[in-house]
C-alpha cells in the first residue's frame, strides 16, 4: 500500500513543479514569435535580398559584375588592407595585453581606456582625425607633400584608418583572459630556465591561442567591412582607392544594382564564414 | 648551496613589505620562513628566486652576487602555492619542460630526458600519471608533480611557497613527512614558506620567524620553542598563557609557583604544559575553578577561571596527558590549584 501511494505523490509533485515553472502558452508563443520575427525581418530578409538582387539577372551577370576590373581592384585593395592591418593589430594587441596584465606602470589605466577609444569614436570622426593629420591642410601635410609621400587618398591612408578603427579587437579579447590566468605558469617557466621568448611561445601562446584567433577573426571582419572611416580618407577613386564596401556604394549610386549586390554578396559571404568560424572558436575555447 | 641575504628591503607603494632583512642559510638546510599572512615571507622567497626585485640589498648564492641575475639563470627551483603546472601539457611534458628549454649545447638527448623524467616520476611515486593532464590530478598529486618538475633541472636551491597550503589536512600530514624524508635523501638547500607553526616545527631543521617585514628570530625548532626572544615569537609559536602581573593577583601567582625574581618584563608567558594541576577541596583558598576541558588527542586541555578576577584575567589553559587527567578525576566546577613550572617574561 505504501509504495504506490508514494509514487503517486511524486507524480503530483512533478506535474506541480512543471506547471509552476512554465509560462502560459500564449506568452511563450508571443515571445518566440517576436524573437523569430525580428531575426527574419532584420537579419534573414536583408541577407536573402542581397543574394536575390545579386542573382536577379542570372549567374552570368553576377560573375560578369564580379570580374569587372573595378570590382577586382576593390577586392584586391580590401585584401591588402586586411593583410596589412590584421598582423599589425595582432602584434599590438598581444603587446598591449601583455603590458597591461603583467606589469604595473604609471598610466596603465589610461592605456586601458585608450585602447577602447576607437570603439567609442564614430568611424567618420576617426577618418577626419587622419585627414587633419595627413591631409594637405593638415599638420604633416606640407612636409609629406614636400617629400612626395602620399598618404591621403591612397592605400597607406586607408590602412592607417583601418588600423585605428580595428585596434581594440585583439587586445580586448586577450586582456580579461590573461588577467584571469595570472602569470604563475610563466613564472614557473622562468624559474625552470626558459627565457622570455620561449616562455611566450611555449606557455603563454598555447594558453591564449583560441581567444587570440577569435580576436583576429573579429579584427579581420571589421577591417574588410569598415566603411565610414575609410570613406573619409579614400577619395573614392574608382579602381584605385575604393575598397569593397565603398565599391558597393558607388555601384549602387550608379544604378548598377547587380554590381552593387554582387560585391555585397562577397561581404555577406565573408560575414557568414566569420560567424561559423566564430562559433567554432567559441566552442573550442570552452 | 648556501644563501646569504644582505640588507634586503622591498616596498609596494606605501607598504613596506620587507625591512633590512639579513639572513644566512647554510647549505643543505631545510628552512621554514614562518609568519602571519602579510609578513613578507612570500615576497622574500620571490626575491631569492628572482621573481621580484628588491629595492635595496643583495642576494648571494654561495658567495656569488646574483641580485641582478635573471630568474631563468639562477638555477633556483620554485614550487608555487597553487602549483602552476602547465595546463596544456601532460604531466610528463611538464616535468621534461625544464630540460627541453635548455640551450642547445646543454640540452640532453630526448632519450636522456625521457629517462630522467621517468626517474623523477618514480621519485615522487606517480609514474602511472605520466600521460594525464594537470586538471585530472588531485591536489596532493599536483603538488608532487610540481616538485618533480622543479627538481628536473637539478636546482642548487629549492624554494617552496606554502607547499601544503591548499591540501586536505590528512594529505598535508603525509606530505610533510614525505618532504622531510625527500630532503634528507637529496640534501638540496630548501626554503619553504608557511603560516602554520606546527608545519614549520615538524618539517624544518631551521625556522625563521618573520613579522611585519622583519626577522624576529632564527634558530632550530627547539631553540625557538624553548627560548622565544620576544612576546611575538612566544605567542606565535605554540599556545601560551599571557599573564599581566599587575592586573593579576600577584599573591596568587606567587603561591602558584611563578618565580618573580628579576622579572625582565610585566607579562609572564606560560606554556599550557608548564602548568600542573592539583584537585583541591571545595573550601580551599585556591581561587581557580575548572570550567571545561577539550580533548586534543594525545593530551587534554583544561580551561581554568578565576571568579575573583572577572573580566580582567580571562581563562588560564593547562595541558596534561590523558593518563594524568584520568588520575585527577576532575569534574566541571571543581576547585583546583595550579603550579607554574616555568615562564618567559616580556614587556
Amino acid at each position: 500500500m505504501q509504495a504506490p501511494s508514494s509514487t503517486a505523490g511524486n507524480a503530483i509533485v512533478r506535474i506541480g513543479n512543471r506547471q509552476a515553472l512554465r509560462d502560459p502558452l500564449w506568452l511563450r508563443c508571443a515571445l518566440i514569435g517576436v524573437a523569430v520575427g525580428f531575426i527574419v525581418l532584420f537579419l534573414c530578409l536583408p541577407l536573402g535580398l542581397v543574394l536575390y538582387q545579386a542573382f536577379a539577372k542570372g549567374w552570368q551577370a553576377y560573375f560578369q559584375a564580379l570580374s569587372e576590373p573595378d570590382t577586382v581592384a576593390a577586392l584586391r585593395l580590401t585584401l591588402i588592407v586586411a593583410l596589412a592591418t590584421v598582423p599589425l593589430n595582432t602584434i599590438f594587441g598581444i603587446a598591449a595585453a601583455w603590458a597591461i596584465t603583467r606589469f604595473e606602470f604609471p598610466g596603465k589605466s589610461l592605456l586601458t581606456t585608450l585602447i577602447d577609444l576607437p570603439f567609442s569614436v564614430s568611424p567618420v570622426i576617426s577618418g577626419l582625425i587622419f585627414v587633419l593629420l595627413f591631409g594637405s591642410q593638415g599638420w604633416f601635410g606640407p612636409w609629406l607633400s614636400a617629400h612626395q609621400i602620399k598618404i591621403m587618398f591612397a592605400t597607406p591612408g586607408i590602412i592607417l584608418v583601418t588600423v585605428f578603427v580595428t585596434f581594440p579587437f585583439v587586445a580586448r579579447e586577450l586582456i580579461p583572459l590573461m588577467q584571469e590566468m595570472g602569470n604563475e605558469e610563466e613564472e614557473a617557466a622562468l624559474s625552470l630556465g626558459a627565457g622570455g621568448w620561449k616562455t611566450f611561445f611555449l606557455i603563454t601562446l598555447p594558453n591564449i591561442k583560441w581567444a587570440l584567433l577569435y580576436g583576429v577573426l573579429l579584427c579581420n571582419a571589421r577591417a574588410m567591412g569598415e566603411f565610414g572611416a575609410v570613406s573619409v580618407v579614400s577619395g573614392h577613386i574608382r579602381g584605385l582607392t575604393d575598397t569593397l564596401p565603398l565599391h558597393v556604394e558607388v555601384s549602387y549610386n550608379d544604378y548598377d544594382a547587380v554590381g552593387a549586390f554582387a560585391s555585397a554578396s562577397i561581404l555577406a559571404g565573408l560575414a557568414v564564414v566569420t560567424l561559423v568560424l566564430k562559433s567554432f572558436l567559441e566552442w573550442k575555447a570552452r | 648551496m648556501s644563501i646569504r641575504l644582505i640588507d634586503i628591503s622591498k616596498n609596494f607603494g606605501q607598504f613596506a613589505a620587507l625591512h633590512n632583512i639579513n639572513l644566512d642559510i647554510p647549505a643543505g638546510e631545510l628552512v621554514a620562513l614562518l609568519g602571519p599572512s602579510g609578513c613578507g615571507k612570500t615576497t622574500l622567497l620571490r626575491i631569492i628566486a628572482g621573481l621580484e626585485t628588491p629595492d635595496q640589498g643583495r642576494v648571494l648564492l654561495k658567495d656569488e652576487d646574483i641580485t641582478g641575475q635573471h630568474a631563468s639563470r639562477r638555477g633556483i627551483g620554485f614550487v608555487f602555492q597553487h602549483y602552476a603546472l602547465f595546463r596544456h601539457m601532460t604531466v610528463f611534458d611538464n616535468i621534461a619542460f625544464g630540460l627541453r628549454v635548455k640551450p642547445r649545447r646543454e640540452r640532453p638527448a630526448e632519450t636522456e630526458i625521457t629517462k630522467k623524467a621517468h626517474a623523477l616520476l618514480e621519485l615522487v611515486q606517480l609514474d602511472w600519471l605520466a600521460d594525464r593532464f594537470p586538471d585530472q590530478l588531485s591536489g596532493g598529486q599536483r603538488q608532487r608533480i610540481a616538485l618533480a618538475r622543479a627538481l628536473a633541472v637539478a636546482p642548487e636551491v629549492l624554494l617552496l611557497d606554502e607547499p601544503f597550503g591548499a591540501l586536505d589536512a590528512s594529505v598535508r600530514k603525509d606530505l610533510r613527512l614525505w618532504l622531510r624524508n625527500l630532503h634528507q635523501e637529496l640534501n638540496v638547500t630548501s626554503i619553504f614558506v608557511t603560516h602554520d607553526q606546527e608545519e614549520a616545527m615538524e618539517v624544518a631543521s631551521q625556522v625563521v620567524v618573520l613579522n611585519q617585514g622583519r626577522i624576529e628570530q632564527q634558530g632550530s625548532p627547539d631553540a625557538i620553542y624553548d627560548n622565544p626572544v620576544n612576546a611575538f615569537v612566544s605567542k606565535f609559536i605554540g599556545q601560551t598563557n599571557i599573564l599581566h602581573v599587575e592586573q593579576n593577583d600577584a599573591a596568587w601567582l606567587k603561591s602558584a609557583g611563578l618565580v618573580f625574581e628579576n622579572p625582565q618584563g610585566i607579562y609572564a608567558h606560560v606554556r599550557p604544559h608548564d602548568i600542573d594541576i592539583e584537585k583541591m577541596s571545595a573550601t580551599s583558598a585556591s581561587p581557580l575553578i575548572l570550567k571545561d576541558w577539550q580533548h586534543l588527542g594525545s593530551s587534554i586541555r583544561i580551561e581554568l577561571v578565576n571568579p575573583q578576577l572577572e573580566g580582567s584575567g580571562g581563562s588560564l589553559y593547562a595541558e596534561m596527558s590523558n593518563r594524568r587527567f584520568k588520575q585527577l578525576n576532575l569534574n566541571r566546577g571543581d576547585r583546583v590549584a595550579a603550579h607554574i613550572r616555568q615562564a618567559h617574561w616580556f614587556d
